[in-house]
C-alpha cells in the first residue's frame, strides 16, 4: 500500500554486490557477489524472480539497478584491459552502499 | 455431442501424433529428451481438459517464432537514418522499438551504442535471456554453457574466435542480461550511410552485430 518512492542508490554511488546465500531462482551470479561497482542506470520496480518462481506474484516490486564492474575487479586473471567492464542488473536488496 | 465430435475425441486419446499442433522440440546440451516428453504429455492434458486448444498451443508457437533478425535491422537503419530517433531508441529503446509497430514483449529494452572507443556484447550467463520478440529465438550458440560463461570471464578471447579481433584501446562493455532488462546492441552506421536507402541498410544488419560478436 504504502509503497516508497525512496530510492537507496543513485548514480554514480559505489555498491557492493551483497551474498546472501539463498537457494532457489535467484538472479545475481556468484562472480559478481561481493564485487564493487557503481550504479550507472535505475530500471524500475520489478517483482522478485526468487517470489515469482514460488508462485508469490503480490510483490512488493523490488528497485532494480544496472551496476558496472571493471574487469579487472571480477577477475583474477590479469590479462583484461583496465578500460573493460560488465554491466548487471542488481535487485535493491542485494546491494549495500560501499565506501 | 455430434458424432464426429465424438470420433475426434476418441482418436486422439489413443494415438500419439500430434498433428493438431506443431512440435515444440526441447532437449538439452547432451541430447536428452525428457523436458520434451513432459512437454508432450503436459500439453496433452491441457488440451484433454480443455484449458488450451491445439490452433492456440500452434498461434503462440507462431508467435514465439516469427520476430526476426529483419526487426532488427529495420530499429537499426533507421537509427542510422533518423538521428531524433536514435536518441530515442538509446534513451527508451522499448518506447522507440515500438514505434516503428513491433510489438514488444519484454520489459524494458536497453540499447546499447557502439562507436569508435567502445564495443558492446550481449550474453545471459545465468540462462537464455535475449531480445526475442525483436530478434526471435537465439542461436543455439548464445545457449551454451561455453558462451555463457566465458563472454563475462574471457569476453576478447570469444570475440576472437567469433573472428573479431578487438583493438587494445577499444572499451569493451559487456551486459550480462541476467534481469529484466534486455539488450540489443546498435552498431556503428556504415561509410556512406546518408547515401543509402534503408533496404540496403536493412541487409547489412546481421544477428550478430545486434548481441556484438560482430563489429
Amino acid at each position: 500500500m504504502s509503497e516508497t518512492k525512496f530510492r537507496r542508490f543513485d548514480i554514480g554511488d559505489l555498491v557492493e554486490v551483497l551474498d546472501l546465500g539463498k537457494s532457489g531462482h535467484v538472479r545475481i551470479p556468484v562472480y559478481v557477489r561481493g564485487k564493487r561497482g557503481h550504479v550507472i542506470q535505475y530500471c524500475g520496480k520489478y517483482l522478485n524472480p526468487e517470489d515469482l518462481a514460488v508462485g508469490k506474484t503480490a510483490g512488493p516490486a523490488i528497485d532494480l539497478y544496472r551496476v558496472e564492474f571493471t574487469q579487472t575487479s571480477l577477475w583474477d586473471e590479469p590479462d583484461h584491459p583496465a578500460q573493460d567492464r560488465l554491466i548487471i542488473e542488481i535487485y535493491d536488496h542485494w546491494l549495500t552502499a560501499a565506501k | 455431442m455430434h458424432e464426429d465430435h465424438d470420433d475426434h475425441t476418441h482418436d486422439h486419446s489413443h494415438d500419439h501424433t500430434h498433428d493438431e499442433y506443431e512440435a515444440l522440440v526441447i532437449e538439452d546440451d547432451a541430447g536428452n529428451i525428457e523436458a520434451q516428453i513432459i512437454i508432450d504429455a503436459l500439453q496433452d492434458v491441457l488440451i484433454s481438459k480443455g484449458l488450451l486448444t491445439a490452433p492456440e498451443v500452434t498461434k503462440e508457437i507462431e508467435k514465439l517464432e516469427s520476430p526476426g533478425i529483419h526487426l532488427g535491422a529495420k530499429v537499426v537503419a533507421k537509427a542510422w537514418t533518423d538521428p531524433d530517433y536514435k536518441q530515442r531508441l538509446l534513451s527508451n529503446g522499448k518506447s522507440a522499438v515500438q514505434e516503428i509497430g513491433i510489438a514488444v514483449g519484454e520489459a524494458q529494452i536497453v540499447v546499447v551504442e557502439n562507436t569508435d572507443e567502445v564495443h558492446n556484447l550481449i550474453t545471459c550467463t545465468l540462462c537464455s535471456c535475449y531480445p526475442r520478440s525483436i530478434l526471435g529465438q537465439p542461436p543455439s550458440w548464445y545457449i551454451s554453457k561455453a558462451y555463457r560463461a566465458r563472454t563475462v570471464r574471457e569476453p576478447r578471447s570469444v570475440l576472437s574466435e567469433f573472428g573479431l579481433d578487438l583493438e587494445d584501446d577499444v572499451q569493451l562493455i559487456v551486459h550480462d542480461s541476467n534481469a529484466d532488462m534486455r539488450y540489443l546492441v546498435l552498431p556503428q552506421a556504415p561509410a556512406g550511410v546518408e547515401q543509402m536507402e534503408a533496404d540496403g541498410l536493412e541487409a547489412m544488419v546481421t544477428r550478430d552485430h545486434l548481441i556484438g560478436v560482430s563489429r
